[in-house]
């Protein structure tokens, strides 16, 4: 076992010297390694965080929701709807909601009005998300106008702003109360947006959809946990399309990798052969190499790594934000937390170095396997 | 097919696996029908340089399949988010009839890998290559197993479609599913027990002798792999009970999770290198009679045996200490 | 010690280009004298000196080193007896640039897994022997011929090698360099090593280091003093 560690430590003592004896062409590679596995970890980094973010916001949200159906449309949901329910089993509460875009002339983008269920926005104030205070200067106790869909012109005070933290969700988002709510809207009584279910045991969610379903054939009821899956699937699928775009750029890649090996320097080669001749074996060549490799690869997936973090989490991913944001006109600018997933750091290792090693096998061994009398014969 | 960075990686390095042992395959042949030590000719110096890139070829393969395995059984904990009613890996693989196959085929490979690796290291060792035959054969051998797990790795995702209604590891492993992992935790936990400690005990034993006598290497073997089915089942019936302190979650893979302080590592590194350490054993006992392995061969089993007798120990003494530190009381 | 009985060595086997650089050497190398190969370029010399050398295989033959058989011995057992039992000394010294005289000399014994710190002072000792002390940490590009040479030879000793293997040590050196490389040749005689050493140049082949002088021609001996 020390002689294992011996003839491994004096491998890379000579690896060591002989990556600083060719720094340029060394250096060029670690580059372009780096690139790609800063690129790469920072779909990464971001679409997880994206994730992370939705799976938070959600964890507040109802269980189920029910939606009515008009034409295959969604429609508001008419008075007495709540007590055709009735008292069905499981359900701890049950209410109806009251939310709506507003599209903004002025940013041109479209908010999101909407009535807290629990109250506590007084009439003729409002509380707003981020995004509007940012965008439209809004400040505490500022008033401002909204010209209604009729065309009247109606103003409230900002009462109070949203905390940042959630900020991916309620960035475009307006509360207010249900009176101005509805004369805004001219939203007529009795009628709501949608009804949200509290359901208590999570096993006991998709028996009281079909329940509901059943009951109200012209519903359709909304699973949290399917939103959850469709968000996960989304953003699991948008990172797959990026990756293999990316793959092309991964395939250079590895092709520069081999070509790197391959094209061993005649320097390179009269080395390897005097290392031979003076008695290092084959295996030891490559052992030699693959520790090249290996210390190539760390560093340059460390340095691409710690960029992608310092990317994604502190200048707020501003490469890829279009690509894997963008539902919203009105960009969140928000700090996603910062997340490292070991799923995410092992899949990237395998995207990265799997390649390369697989790239540079052939080559080293090919290198590797010069004939000990070739320097005696040239 | 779901289309997701991890499944594209595994897919990817199963691929590759193939791919590099296909392209090795005509090389093998070549070996087998060519090889004479005895000559100095350019054709032989040529094969005798191939053999090298085969040896760095599957300890790639080897490597890859590790760092695999452990992918596969997170990325599938991790999907259970997008199957309905699946609640972690267990309800990932049953989704559909490839999962479990697909991870079996994983382990196989593992253990193969690891055992031609062995032979590889014993032939090196003695100055006339006696094994090289036998080791392209193997070789060679190894590449339907590859091809099949590529096959049905591939098949199983391809057939991954969410919101497809599977049974969690709830239902999978509760004693009325007829299923082979729920037949493994139908065993009631005092019987499992006692067969658990039996066959562990038996293969620290096996092991033991053959690393202090160098004899009864086919036992290690055989011991070896009846500890693992042991080991397995006393995981599933009696042994993840006390981790999760849930007298029905009988998950195997949860245990590597985070909430669990990533226990199952403790557990899983120490069986599988134990074991595949005691199958390498009864596998170099073929050899032991060539004359110029004679040295090298026991005195190989004898480490590997001492290897797999100390990985067994701490498998049991780990699970040990993970049933007396847990709240949970089976038998009262 | 080591003895070659009908050895032949080709080229390119069975190709257009097939080339047979050794045919039919018998030969019978003493242990602890000075043996000069001899004869012109092409003549064979260099290629008996890599099979002499474990750098290579024989094609056909038998070739023993202290009584082993070592002609079907695999590159892989060949180089643990090269690097436990042969020093090597290339006509072009062959180092490494961008290392230091140092770092170069401890280079064979790398695969061995001996500690650091022992091959590191083996090394400084064979350095300050061969007068090269003040010149350790040197990049080996910024030496002299003459301390290239020492360098290499320094190299040849590390693992302690039995046999001493020189290949045209004197062709880059002026009269002065090579009679003290004579001198040096003459000192590891005397300590009890084997020096084999090809050379087409007089001063070696007349010199008094040297005990037995093998001529060759197209790849046999001709003439065996």
């Amino acid at each position: 076992m020390n002689i294992w560690i011996e003839q491994q430590r004096a491998l890379i003592d000579f690896t060591l010297a002989s990556l600083a004896r060719r720094k340029a062409r060394n250096l060029g590679l670690l580059a372009v390694y780096a690139l790609l596995v800063f690129v790469l970890a920072s779909v990464a980094l971001f679409s997880h965080a994206l994730r992370h973010e939705a799976t938070r916001i959600l964890a507040d949200a109802p269980e189920l929701i029910l939606q009515r159906m008009v034409a295959g449309r969604h429609d508001l949901i008419p008075p007495g709807y709540l007590e055709k329910i009735g008292r069905i089993r499981g359900v701890q509460k049950m209410e109806g909601r009251l939310w709506g875009y507003y599209y903004d002339p002025v940013i041109k983008a479209n908010y999101t009005f909407m009535v807290p269920t629990a109250g506590g926005v007084e009439r003729g104030t409002i509380v707003i998300g981020t995004a509007l205070e940012r965008v439209r200067g809004l400040a505490l106790e500022t008033g401002i106008s909204f010209r209604a869909y009729s065309g009247k012109l109606y103003s409230f005070v900002v009462a109070d702003i949203l905390p940042r933290d959630s900020e991916l969700v309620s960035a475009d988002l307006v509360l207010m109360h249900e009176d101005d709510f509805r004369a805004f809207f001219e939203f007529p009584a009795g009628h709501y947006t949608d009804i949200a279910l509290s359901v208590a045991n999570p096993q006991e969610v998709r028996n009281i959809a079909a329940k509901l379903a059943a009951a109200l054939p012209d519903s359709r009821p909304i699973l949290r946990e399917e939103m959850l899956r469709t968000y996960a699937s989304i953003f699991a699928w948008r990172e797959g399309i990026i990756l293999a775009i990316l793959s092309g750029a991964l395939l250079a890649f590895a092709i520069l990798a081999w070509d790197k090996a391959a094209g061993l320097s005649a320097e390179e080669k009269r080395e390897i052969g005097i290392l031979k001749a003076i008695g290092w074996e084959t295996g030891d060549v490559i052992r030699m190499k693959i520790w090249e490799g290996v210390l190539i690869s760390l560093s340059a997936f460390l340095i691409g790594y710690v960029a992608a973090y310092l990317h994604v989490f502190r200048a707020g991913g501003v490469l890829f934000e279009p690509v894997l944001k963008g539902w919203a006109v009105l960009y969140p600018r928000f700090q996603l937390t910062p997340e490292i997933d070991g799923l995410a750091v092992a899949t990237l290792f395998f995207f990265t170095v799997v390649p390369y090693t697989a790239a540079v096998l052939v080559p080293i061994w090919r290198a590797a396997t010069t004939d000990p009398d070739a320097v005696m014969r040239s | 097919m779901i289309f997701q960075p991890t499944i594209i990686a595994l897919l990817l390095a199963s691929g590759l696996g193939l791919a590099m042992l296909l392209a090795a395959a005509p090389f093998a042949v070549a070996v087998i029908r060519h090889w004479d030590i005895r000559s100095g000719a350019e054709r032989q110096l040529q094969l005798e340089r191939r053999t090298y890139l085969f040896s760095t070829l599957l300890s790639f393969v080897l490597a890859v399949q590790v760092i695999a395995l452990l992918l596969f059984v997170f990325n599938a904990d991790r999907m259970a988010a997008l199957f309905v009613g699946a609640m972690c890996a267990v309800g990932t693989l049953n989704v559909n009839a490839y999962g479990f196959p697909a991870l079996i085929l994983q382990m196989a490979i593992f253990f193969l890998a690891t055992v031609w690796l062995v032979i590889n290291h014993v032939d090196t060792r003695a100055s006339d290559y006696p094994l090289v035959r036998i080791k392209y054969g193997l070789l060679l051998a190894l590449v339907p197993v590859v091809a099949a797990s590529f096959f049905v790795q591939l098949q199983y995702f391809l057939g991954l479609k969410a919101n497809v209604i599977t049974s969690c590891c709830g239902s999978l492993f509760s004693e009325g599913s007829q299923a082979v992992s729920g037949d493994l935790a139908a065993l009631p936990a005092g019987p499992a027990m006692i067969g658990f400690y039996v066959v562990l005990g038996m293969a620290v034993a096996a092991a033991g002798y053959h690393a202090l006598t160098r004899r009864g290497g086919y036992l290690v073997a055989l011991a070896s792999g009846s500890a693992l089915v042991a080991a397995l089942a006393g995981i599933l019936s009696f042994l993840s009970l006390y981790i999760y302190e849930h007298p029905h979650h009988h998950c195997p893979f949860c245990i590597l999770k985070p909430e669990y302080n990533y226990q199952g590592y403790w557990l899983y590194i120490p069986l599988f290198a134990a074991t595949a350490a005691g199958l390498a054993v009864g596998a170099l006992q073929f050899f032991r009679r060539v004359p110029s392995l004679a040295v090298v061969v026991p005195a190989t089993t004898a480490r590997l045996a001492a290897l797999a007798a100390a990985g067994f120990l701490m498998f049991t003494a780990v699970a040990t200490l993970m049933v007396l530190r847990s709240n949970l009381i089976l038998f009262g | 010690m080591i003895e070659l009985i009908e050895v032949r060595k080709a080229f390119n086997q069975g190709k257009h280009n097939e080339f047979w650089a050794l045919d039919g050497i018998n030969l019978n190398i003493e242990a602890h004298r000075v043996t000069a190969l001899c004869g012109p370029s092409g003549s064979g010399k260099t290629t008996l000196l890599t099979l002499i050398g474990c750098l290579a295989r024989p094609t056909s033959g038998r070739a023993r080193f202290k009584g082993e058989d070592i002609s079907g011995l695999p590159e892989r057992f060949l180089t643990q007896l090269r690097r436990r039992s042969f020093g090597f000394v290339f006509q072009q010294f062959n180092l490494i640039r961008g290392l230091s005289a140092e770092e170069n000399v401890m280079l064979p014994a790398a695969p061995s897994g001996l500690p650091q710190r022992e091959v590191r002072a083996k090394a400084a000792m064979l350095l300050d022997r061969l007068r090269l002390a003040h010149r350790r940490t040197a990049r080996v590009e910024w030496l002299s011929g003459g301390e290239q040479q020492r360098v290499a030879i320094a190299r040849a000793l590390i693992n302690d090698p039995e046999v001493l293997i020189a290949d045209e040590p004197t062709a880059n050196l002026d009269t002065t360099l090579a009679r003290e490389f004579l001198a040096i040749l003459e000192s590891f005689a005397s300590e009890g090593r084997t020096v084999i050493l090809s050379s087409h140049d007089p001063l070696v082949i007349q010199s008094a280091a040297v005990h037995r002088v093998i001529n060759m021609r197209d790849g046999r001996i001709v003439d065996n003093q």
